[in-house]
């Protein structure tokens, strides 16, 4: 069989691991890993050879979101016989998660379960007598994805998707029945009725998949740091966060040595925050590793809390780190409001934005930092028993729904014919009905019985 | 006395719309072929509606066509009144129709096969049909004379056991009052095919000159008038008008105060009848909201006064069809000439067959038409066509030849008669093709005349001439890609009273036709070079221009599924015994047997594992060989 897609997925378990492993397979591997990742070294993976690991940084766009490791296996000596490229990232599943969502935007589609397992087999990777275990794994993680679709369909998600669907199906039934039987006195199509219905049905999938990131932080948790100079106040912030002291807090610079990492629920939103050492030039070795694993962090976190002495003026450390922070998502923290104020807060908000003003001590400013993080989280105001899409497979049927809906709609917006207009939301009611798994075209034949009374 | 009459290579068993195809087919394609009728005076019968085509059933014809069939011949031969229906709605649903002469329609089917080569036209009803022991089939007729055969299609239509019902009234009939095949049922159930009990139906007709047309509304044909066939030879014009009336509270009214007297509602019928050809009781019962039905009144020929009253299909006792029908505006004192009835009949379960229309488990025996489990005239005759193919096929130990979903309405016919099977009569839509901007109506000879040559059943003298046409499709097309025109008041007056942009520099005509709000015909005064050609060809070009985007999209997913339908599943293959298929998989795909992955694919039931692990199976039985 000769397997035109490109698949990937994430092929270490999922939580937090130390390291994340993105697996891509087929023959465009090399050049959907050349999307997103660049080696430092300058080479594109696919003029790399086989068998090689490469050391270079993932991309989102221009932004760089993570150092990888890049490895390559060409077609055939892989475990699937195709070229196979693996990411390895630093775990976290929030990372992890997105480096995959970049990988299937840039031209890999979800894995089926047991996906990689079947194409090594059918590449003749595996002995004959491996063929029944794969062909019974493949019937079990079947039989777990069908029960994930049930599980599926009670929740609010599907209620989500069903009622865009209901609209659309209504309204292909409609369009069907007046093509089918023009003779039977069926209502013409309003065009303003079906822009309302076809852009509803946009805002709808597009809330969903808006929600998709809130949604993961909320049920998984985004990574976040604390960062900021020594003795700034970062394990009092971690511990007012936290509710207990977990971080050795003293008066003396360097006390924490390494990143203590804490899970906490902040508003509903799950962050797993990293205290991180205090940024500074040191010479003490064990305290220099502690400093390189802060940067570390700070590179890869979803959200960065940085953290500022009111009752000092800005240092070079200070400069330092908002030149690091600069363009990440991150939220300005001044510590110390219960000191007198001698720092440069306007700075700081022209670089970095809007600052928050706290005392961790004395847990003065909790309530607005809580409200500034939930907000650019997206997690303010999420109703966790909304809908939510729940893997990167779902997300992706309401992609491609997503973009049928607007091919719909450009269609209809440049006036022509409602055959072409149809075929589109068709397409968009196919993918929402994948997540059910159910056929588009019987589904709205039976709609056009149903509703409408035509026939000789 | 039993005595043996003769041998073929094929016996078709029925000349209905069907059985007329399978005949023609396996005669033209060289088989020595004998087409059966119960009565030779109504070969090729319209007892159901006295018109061919109508949406995506226009597909189907033209699609007949373009592989060298009848319908459409016979349809341009006899028509009363042509008309493309949805005109305005898109290409893809423009959808030819034609009100034919019914008895003319008959004489020129019969007298087609009566003229054709290699093939017999015999009046004889079909007893028995079995087994003999070289693996022919030997049938017996009423009058006991003994047939044999290598294959055998089995077209019988509605006269299967057919039981017609009117009220409480019912009694064995075929259609229109014809003799039913009743021993033949019996036989087939001896062999054990599953047979079950579908019903249709048929309105009244009533008598022309009773009919008060003053008050109604005149629907006339089409001025530019487009043939079924692509190599039509017939000045086709419009001959008689059609009417149109409607039901009102008092027609509701008296339906209702007699439902108890429709054997429908009072259970006497079992048989599962058709969603989209409701009787009228059936629509004012499930449409209760809806003040007033449509009614059409159409001609059924020139040589008779017989209207057919579309619309107002029924199986109330006669006396109850009476006093509603003269509640209808123009009909009020209508003189009803045939009463309506619903007939309840025999047929197959589709999913016993395969997608050549030959029974899985009976080498060498085909299905088409209605006893297949469809409904309709169109959808009839495009099986016959692929069963009479088939047969023919066998017979020259050809491979039979598969009808896609992404090439044909015929494909997509087929495939869900015999993948998805049916619950009530199977009608085609537009809507059931996932391709309908491909499977046009005006571009079924693309899509099918070179199958059609390749088969042989369209000439080569045919063949040319679609080349030919094709040729002038790509000089067209290369044409506009190069005309620049240059903007000029006329034109941007133009383009500006068409809701559209004026231009500023000279563009291609590609361009300008691409715009929805343009044509061919706007652009004409702008385009001052362009050639003399047929209508059809600058509508291809146009077509091919304006939805280039939509036609490139569904090309795709045809690529898409072509991946999975190039995979054969062995005919033998024993479902039971592959590990990992789920047990209602293996049962769906026993039953079904598909011959191919895209086909288990569709499947409901079968879900993308199972068909992961029919993939790791074949692999596993390649390695073994």
């Amino acid at each position: 069989m000769t397997e035109q897609t490109t698949i990937a997925a994430i092929s270490t378990p999922m939580g937090t691991g130390g390291v994340g492993i993105i697996r891509i397979s087929g023959e465009n591997a090399f050049s959907v890993a050349d999307r997103i990742f660049k080696a430092y070294s300058s080479i594109k993976m696919i003029d790399s050879d086989g068998y090689r690991a490469h050391f270079g940084r993932v991309f989102e766009g221009e932004k760089a979101l993570d150092e990888a490791i890049c490895l390559v296996f060409k077609a055939p000596k892989s475990y699937t016989g195709e070229n196979v490229v693996e990411i390895n990232c630093h775990g976290g599943i929030f990372l992890t998660k997105k480096v995959l969502k970049l990988v299937l935007e840039n031209g890999a589609v979800p894995a089926m379960p047991g996906e990689f397992t079947k194409r090594a087999f059918l590449n003749g990777k595996m002995d004959l007598s491996e063929a029944e275990s794969v062909m019974t794994l493949i019937s079990a993680q079947g039989e777990q994805g069908i029960n994930a679709a049930y599980n599926l369909l009670e929740g609010s998600l599907s209620k989500k998707i069903s009622e865009i669907n209901e609209t659309l199906l209504s309204t292909a039934a409609h369009i069907s029945a007046w093509v089918d039987y023009p003779d039977e006195e069926i209502e013409d199509i309003d065009n303003n009725k079906m822009q309302y219905i076809i852009n509803t049905a946009i805002c709808g999938i597009s809330e969903l998949l808006d929600k998709y990131d809130s949604g993961i932080a909320v049920t998984t948790g985004v990574e976040a740091a604390i960062v900021g100079k020594p003795n700034v106040g970062k394990s009092t912030l971690m511990n007012l966060l936290s509710g207990y002291d977990k971080s050795i807090v003293t008066e003396i610079e360097g006390t924490t040595r390494d990143v203590v990492e804490e899970t906490i629920n902040l508003d509903g939103c799950i962050l797993r925050i990293s205290d991180t050492a205090g940024m500074r030039e040191t010479d003490d070795i064990v305290e220099k590793i502690g400093v390189e694993r802060s940067r570390q962090k700070l590179e890869r976190a979803a959200i960065i809390f940085a953290l500022f002495d009111s009752s000092n003026e800005l240092t070079e450390e200070d400069y330092e780190l908002i030149k690091l922070c600069k363009g990440k998502t991150v939220v300005p923290v001044i510590n110390k409001t219960d000191l007198e104020s001698k720092i440069d807060k306007e700075y700081i908000e022209n670089e970095l934005g809007k600052v928050i003003e706290i005392s961790a001590k004395c847990g003065n400013g909790y309530n607005e930092f809580c409200e500034t993080v939930t907000t650019i989280l997206g997690t303010k105001n999420f109703d966790t028993t909304s809908a939510m899409l729940a893997n990167e497979r779902q997300r992706l049927c309401c992609e491609k729904a997503l973009s049928s809906l607007r091919d719909a709609k450009s269609a209809l917006d440049c006036g022509l014919t409602l055959d072409a207009i149809e075929i589109c939301i068709d397409d968009a009611i196919s993918s929402l009905l994948e997540l059910t798994g159910q056929r588009a075209s019987e589904a709205v034949v039976d709609e056009v019985f149903r509703q409408f009374c035509v026939g000789k | 006395m039993e005595y043996f009459a003769k041998d073929y290579d094929v016996i078709v068993i029925g000349a209905g719309h069907a059985g007329i195809e399978a005949a023609l087919a396996s005669a033209r394609l060289g088989c020595n072929t004998c087409i059966f009728t119960i009565n030779l005076d109504w070969v090729g019968n319209m007892p159901c509606n006295p018109s061919i085509g109508g949406t995506s059933k226009g597909h189907l014809v033209r699609e007949i066509d373009a592989l060298g069939g009848e319908m459409g011949k016979a349809a341009d031969a006899n028509t009363l009144q042509s008309r493309m229906l949805n005109l305005g709605k898109g290409p893809a649903v423009h959808s030819l129709r034609a009100q034919i002469d019914r008895r003319n329609y008959s004489g020129y089917m019969k007298h087609t096969l009566e003229r054709q080569e290699n093939l017999d036209l015999r009046q004889a009803e079909i007893v028995e049909i079995k087994y003999t022991e070289n693996n022919k089939m030997q049938l017996k007729t009423h009058l006991e004379a003994l047939y044999t055969a290598k294959c055998v299609i089995l077209a019988t239509g509605t006269f299967l056991s057919g039981k017609v019902y009117v009220g409480d009234v019912s009694f064995e009939s075929g259609p229109d009052g014809m003799f039913p095949a009743n021993k033949l049922g019996a036989s087939l159930k001896e062999l054990g095919l599953p047979l079950r009990r579908f019903k249709t139906g048929t309105p009244s007709r009533v008598n022309r000159r009773s009919v008060n047309y003053s008050i109604l509304e005149l629907q006339n044909g089409d001025d530019r008038i487009v043939p079924f066939s692509f190599d039509n030879k017939y000045d086709i014009k419009n001959k008689l008008p059609c009417y149109v009336t409607y039901t009102n509270l008092d027609t509701k009214d008296v339906i209702l105060k007699n439902l108890h007297r429709s054997p429908l509602y009072s259970g006497k019928i079992d048989g599962k009848g058709p969603r989209y050809c409701p009787s009228i009781e059936d629509k004012i019962v499930r449409f209760a909201e809806k003040e007033r039905h449509q009614i059409f009144i159409e001609p059924c020929g020139e040589d008779t006064e017989e209207m057919y009253l579309q619309g107002l299909s029924s199986s109330l006792p006669e006396d109850v069809q009476l006093q509603f029908i003269h509640t209808i505006p123009g009909l009020e004192n209508a003189e009803t000439m045939r009463t309506a009835y619903a007939i309840e009949y025999d047929c197959v379960d589709p999913l016993a067959l395969k997608a050549s229309l030959e029974f899985n488990d009976y080498e060498g025996l085909f299905g088409a038409g209605q006893f297949n489990g469809s409904s309709g005239y169109e959808e009839a005759a495009a099986q016959g066509l692929v069963a009479g193919i088939n047969a023919a096929r066998k017979v020259k130990a050809l491979e039979p030849v598969i009808f896609e979903r992404s090439n044909s309405y015929i494909g997509t016919l087929v495939d869900d008669l015999v993948t998805k099977g049916c619950s009530d009569p199977y009608r085609m839509m537009t809507s059931r093709s996932e391709y309908r901007l491909l499977l046009r109506q005006d571009s079924a000879d693309r899509r099918l005349t070179p199958i059609g040559h390749e088969i042989g059943l369209i000439s080569d003298e045919r063949y040319e001439k679609f080349l030919h046409k094709l040729e002038l499709i790509a000089h067209e097309k290369e044409r506009v890609s190069k005309v620049v025109i240059s903007p000029s008041e006329e034109l941007n007056n133009m383009l500006v009273s068409r809701e559209t942009s004026p231009l500023v520099t000279g563009v291609r005509m590609t361009e300008l036709l691409k715009r929805p709000q343009l044509n061919y015909d706007l652009l004409a005064p702008f385009d001052k070079d362009r050639p003399d050609l047929p209508y059809e060809i600058f509508e291809q070009v146009e077509i091919d221009t304006k939805y280039d985007g939509y036609i490139k999209r569904q090309q795709a997913q045809i690529n898409e599924m072509h991946r999975l339908e190039v995979k054969l599943l062995p005919e033998n293959i024993d479902y039971n015994s592959i590990i990992g298929l789920r047990l209602e998989a293996r049962e769906k795909l026993t039953k079904v047997r598909p011959q191919n992955i895209g086909q288990a694919s569709r499947i409901s039931g079968v879900s993308p594992s199972d068909i992961s692990v029919l993939l790791i199976y074949l692999e596993k039985e390649r390695r073994n060989d």
